[in-house]
């Protein structure tokens, strides 16, 4: 028998212990002075790290990105981060002032073009473009953070932590990297003597920094009613109607668009005309849309759980805590990591958009000269081939994707698009650019947002193609074709078979769902002003400035 | 500024109303006149646009109208400024519905 190898089991605790006596030496405590910041991270962080910076697509660590940026590139180099976005110019700073060299994340927003522009310099090298869960996902296997810095809204003096509404990847991110011999530095907007809610316990926690100024965060999902367009309202009849309805969708996301913000506003009106109140919409994975308030004020909505908070929504939210997740203190609790399983494994339907879709159905948000990543789409638009348990929406797409002795069931995944974008850019393409960006970027696979095996209907103002009931790759292009309108590749359809597969529901026109054009105008929104939605909060919702025009 | 002229058949509309007007002259929209025509096998359309190059695209959206939609004996009048296809779609749907009065 051989001997055991002689090793330290203990290596990580060793490491942390050198860090935090580091930090000691220099007098740190657990607060630190803001102006000090700088002298922490060099005296914690090391060459080579894995470190993780808070940020999403709402709330942004940006003060400790600043500060990490700002550390000597001879202190501190070859940072591996691992991030949900890459969104603020401090993080892309990180890789071109040489502290950083790898990176691992999911979405790009903003710095789409200073990334691709990067990745062809070689001055940094993708790890993986990550959906938010498989992110989160490795934080627990391979990517997990050496330190992680995080925002919170306050601290207490033992160094507990209040996360405010926007508590979105903080405890997957701190669960990570405080049981794994890691180091957790959070900057918060105040230090309070009791915190509302403790929401990350104090012993997790290894330093906190008041930051100058409160943590940014992005009112991402706030959509003016006033640019919603009347053809945005003939779809989202058509959704509802040979959809929502027929399905009888219960559990659902929404994506972030006007064309689903079109819908939130049609549940009180054309849906309760349609006798739908209580058969749709009642639960949902979603941020706490400011266009979901007419539906929630109607008593179509029972549910909402939320990746992250809006701006604005606090007051409203916490006075509707029967339908949002609040905590005893009244504020809500969000978490990204368990909205995006619900998303997954709890919805019956993700409905979304997109830039572009090919006749396959393959689409992709990703154009040349930029690297923008998924976020969570990919989650919730992909039938889980892991779910077992029933539901009528979900049975109803499974009989129809593989007949009446079907064993499982289907998620509905619907993209709902106009056929032209701004500047008459086609949505429908024979190839998309994501190959083109695949061989420029010499990435491992074309960045496809959502496979087209996934999709079951696609509603233009055309009409919508339930691609469940397809039974040919054949067939499945000419649906596609046959909603695609004027664009040329929906000019190029067989107009004999895109008719045999309106004869057999499987492409359905306005007309052929009783749909009267007359109707689709906007008066048949429940809300067409950002004021109006005020109205409907009695008051409650607060937008920010910038969607205030009165 | 383009004008373009088309003359497709189609089968008569069902009810001669007064002249329908719909949609507004903004940008991305149209406003489109319905009134009687001639012909009631056909529907003659006349179009007044800001974007100029446009004519295939305006006969196949037309083409594809006058085919799916009984449009017949009506002269259709439109002024447009760069609205998509599926607005002008959806206009021309709203018009004549209103030109019938009601019947669809």
């Amino acid at each position: 028998m051989n001997a055991p190898l002689p090793r330290d089991w203990d290596t990580l605790r060793q490491s942390r212990t050198r860090r935090l006596e580091r930090a000691a030496s220099l007098g740190f405590g657990k607060e630190i002075p803001v102006d000090r910041i700088i002298d922490l991270l060099e005296a914690v962080i090391q060459p080579g790290d894995r470190v993780c910076l808070e940020g999403n697509n709402q709330k942004q660590a940006d003060f400790l990105s600043e500060s990490l940026a700002d550390c000597s590139p001879e202190r501190i180099n070859h940072l591996s981060m691992v991030q949900s976005v890459l969104a603020l110019p401090s993080h892309v700073d990180l890789f071109e002032r040489g502290l950083a060299n790898r990176l691992d994340f999911s979405f790009s927003g903003p710095q789409g073009a200073r990334l691709a522009k990067l990745v062809q310099e070689q001055r940094i090298e993708i790890g993986a473009i990550h959906t938010y869960l498989e992110l989160f996902g490795r934080y627990f296997l391979d990517l997990t953070p050496n330190v992680a810095l995080i925002a919170a809204q306050a601290a207490d003096a033992e160094g507990n932590l209040y996360l405010g509404p926007n508590t979105e990847d903080t405890p997957a991110i701190v669960e990570a990297t405080a049981f794994k011999g890691g180091i957790v530095i959070a900057q918060v907007n105040e230090r309070l003597e009791k915190l509302p809610r403790v929401d990350v316990p104090a012993d997790w926690v290894d330093f906190t920094v008041l930051a100058p100024k409160a943590n940014y965060i992005e009112p991402l999902f706030t959509r003016d009613p006033a640019q919603i367009t009347e053809v945005q309202v003939l779809m989202a009849m058509m959704a509802i109607k040979g959809i929502y309805a027929e399905y009888g969708v219960t559990r659902l996301n929404h994506g972030i668009g006007f064309d689903t913000a079109a819908i939130e506003l049609l549940l009180p009106t054309y849906a309760a005309d349609l006798g739908l109140k209580g058969k749709i919409c009642t639960h949902w994975a979603l941020n706490p849309h400011p266009t979901l308030i007419p539906a929630i004020e109607s008593g179509f909505v029972e549910s909402v759980h939320c990746f992250g908070s809006e701006v604005g929504m606090d007051a409203y939210i916490s006075a509707r805590s029967d339908v949002f997740f609040t905590g005893a203190d009244g504020s809500m609790r969000s978490n990204r990591a368990f909205s995006q399983t619900a998303g997954l494994y709890a919805c019956d339907m993700f409905i979304g958009s997109t830039l572009q879709m090919d006749m396959a159905g393959n689409s992709s948000t990703a154009t040349l000269g930029r690297i923008t990543g998924f976020g969570g789409a990919p989650n919730m638009g992909s039938d889980p081939h892991g779910r077992r348990h029933a539901s009528p929406a979900w049975l109803k797409a499974g009989r129809e994707a593989y007949g009446q002795n079907a064993i499982r069931g289907r998620k509905l995944v619907v993209q709902m698009v106009e056929t032209f974008r701004e500047h008459m850019a086609p949505v429908f393409v024979e190839e998309l650019d994501a190959w083109k960006l695949q061989k420029s970027m010499g990435a491992e696979l074309p960045p496809i947002m959502i496979y087209g095996d996934d999709v079951s209907h696609i509603v233009t103002e055309e009409g919508i193609a339930n691609l469940l009931l397809c039974r040919t790759p054949e067939e499945r292009e000419q649906a596609i074709r046959g909603v695609a309108g004027f664009t040329p590749v929906g000019m190029a359809r067989d107009k004999a078979m895109v008719e045999n597969l309106r004869d057999r529901g499987i492409v359905r026109r306005p007309e052929d769902l009783g749909i009267d054009p007359r109707l689709a105008t906007r008066d048949l929104l429940a809300a067409r002003s950002v004021k109006d939605l005020v109205r409907w909060s009695g008051g409650l919702y607060a937008p920010p400035s910038r969607f205030r025009n009165w | 500024m383009e004008t373009l002229e088309f003359r497709f058949d189609s089968k008569p509309a069902s009810h001669a109303a007064d002249p329908a007007l719909c949609g507004v002259v903004g940008s991305g929209n149209l406003e489109i006149l319905v009134k009687p025509g001639i012909e009631p096998g056909a529907c003659a359309i006349c179009i007044k646009t800001s974007a100029r190059g446009f004519g295939e695209t305006w006969q196949a959206v037309l083409g594809s109208f006058a085919a799916s939609h009984a449009a017949g004996g009506t002269l259709i009048a439109i002024n447009d400024m760069g609205a998509t296809p599926a607005v002008v779609t959806l206009r021309l749907a709203q018009a004549l519905a209103e030109y019938q009065g009601g019947a669809q």
